[in-house]
């Protein structure tokens, strides 16, 4: 298993990264490779040229400000899971982190990187969706916002340009009120889930008025799903398995090679009540720590 | 046509060296067929077991999936950097064959760089620590329960001093 040939090139600024790019319509950026290198090893990708961004200069940041948490395409995941800055500013994003892969993959991975990898099974795509965040991405003909719901097409295929970089993701804040939930069951810890979720919960006035889920490894591109109804009447058990419900008639678990349809459907249920009862007691919690952090 | 070859200067074990590469070669390729430094083993070669595991300025890293040209300019450490000045066991290693960590001895390089590094992030582990630390390597042959206990007993020999930490020494 070794890569077929590539031409390779470490450029040193954006704007030669862009202009390598604008010529070369059979290029692959190379940032932290934890998923792109795999691809290459099985030969599963076999780009003309690798185009390494890792000596691009400013990109490495992870700033946290009252809007939200922005990530530089070269802050590695384990950057930004050490910032407690961002933390407190996002806790979904650092509950998130943990469960994204191993803490050997976290040092070299960028979280940027996954998200432009655009895998159904990973945790930051469906987190970046969940809070409505976006990508900023740079080509030579310009720059351009996508946002999370533009950019997941379909499986591994987000809607980037091949001409385009990926600068920098940005993650909305925690909202006044509202709280937010993770959780995943994988064969292993730090495998790929067969099943996650991710919660938000905000609350006003004693009441639940928004409450919306993300699922990872349920479907081809990582999807929310709106809960507010189930819970507009209290947090309770059968409004938790009831929200269970609704978000299965929105989706439609597939069998693959490491579960089957109705063991998925049966995580969905479960994980649904789990981490929204977390995000509600998040949302409900003056010490605005997440529950499960 | 011939590959396009890059120079590639790198530390490994605190002696640069300098390599040419095609950009396809692998760090762990590197480190075993540039470098005869056949201590760092390939397992899975896609990311999955950490054999390969090695430190890249001192962060665990796997090579396997990372490029050697994009390692150019980096301080790597493999096992073979891990012992004493004076051909001495570490103490990661002194606590492996005192716990006896290790069968088959596979996935081991894997366990002492990855294992070296998390020490000295955390060197007094809790037992879920030490677990958690290891988690992203596998080993077929032990069950782990001696590689976690190893874990632990590296902790004490680094705290005991009887063993100088790999990076310590001058």
């Amino acid at each position: 298993m070794k890569p077929a040939p590539f031409a390779y090139r470490r450029p040193t600024t954006l704007e030669e990264a862009l202009a390598v790019l604008a010529e070369s319509p059979d290029a692959k950026v190379l940032a932290g490779g934890q998923s792109l290198v795999p691809l290459l090893s099985m030969r599963l990708a076999a780009p003309a040229l690798l185009v390494d961004i890792n000596r691009l200069p400013d990109l490495d940041h992870v700033t946290a400000t009252a809007d939200g948490v922005r990530v530089g395409a070269l802050a590695r995941h384990a950057d930004v899971l050490a910032s407690a800055e961002a933390r407190a500013c996002q806790p979904l994003v650092a509950l998130a982190l943990g469960n994204v892969a191993h803490a050997t993959i976290r040092n070299r991975g960028t979280t940027v990187g996954s998200l432009v990898h655009a895998d159904a099974a990973a945790e930051m795509p469906v987190v970046l969706r969940l809070l409505g965040g976006s990508v900023d991405v740079a080509s030579a003909s310009g720059r351009r916002t996508i946002a999370a719901d533009d950019l997941f097409l379909g499986p591994l295929e987000s809607s980037l340009r091949p001409d385009e970089i990926a600068l920098e993701a940005f993650f909305p804040a925690l909202a006044p009120g509202a709280g937010v939930g993770f959780e995943e069951v994988a064969r292993r810890h730090g495998d790929y889930a067969m099943c996650g979720v991710a919660g938000l919960v905000r609350v006003a006035g004693g009441r639940v008025v928004e409450a919306r889920a993300g699922y990872l490894s349920v479907s081809d591109v990582p999807t929310v799903v709106d809960l507010t109804d189930s819970l507009a009447d209290g947090v309770t058990d059968a409004s938790l398995a009831a929200a269970g419900e609704a978000a299965l008639a929105d989706l439609d678990p597939q069998e693959d090679i490491h579960a089957a349809a109705d063991y998925r459907a049966m995580l969905v249920r479960h994980l649904t009540g789990r981490v929204l009862r977390a995000a509600h007691a998040h949302a409900t919690d003056e010490r605005g720590e997440p529950d499960h952090a | 046509m011939p590959e396009e070859l890059h120079d590639v200067s790198l530390r490994v074990n605190g002696i640069t060296r300098e390599v040419q590469v095609p950009g396809r070669r692998l760090l762990s390729d590197a480190l075993r067929h540039d470098l005869a430094l056949t201590g760092t083993h390939v397992g899975c070669e896609h990311g999955v077991c950490g054999a390969c595991t090695v430190l890249v300025d001192g962060r665990p890293v796997r090579s396997c999936l990372m490029l050697a040209v994009s390692a150019d300019g980096t301080e790597v450490t493999t096992v073979e950097g891990l012992g004493e000045p004076d051909g001495g066991l570490g103490p990661v290693q002194q606590a492996f064959s005192e716990c006896h960590g290790l069968q088959c001895g596979f996935c081991t390089p894997g366990f002492l760089t990855t294992i070296t590094a998390g020490l000295r992030e955390n060197p007094c582990p809790t037992h879920d620590e030490a677990r958690d630390m290891i988690a992203g390597n596998l080993c077929r042959c032990t069950g782990y329960q001696n590689i976690v206990r190893a874990v632990e007993r590296a902790s004490e020999l680094i705290a005991e001093g009887d063993v100088v930490g790999e990076g310590e020494r001058a």
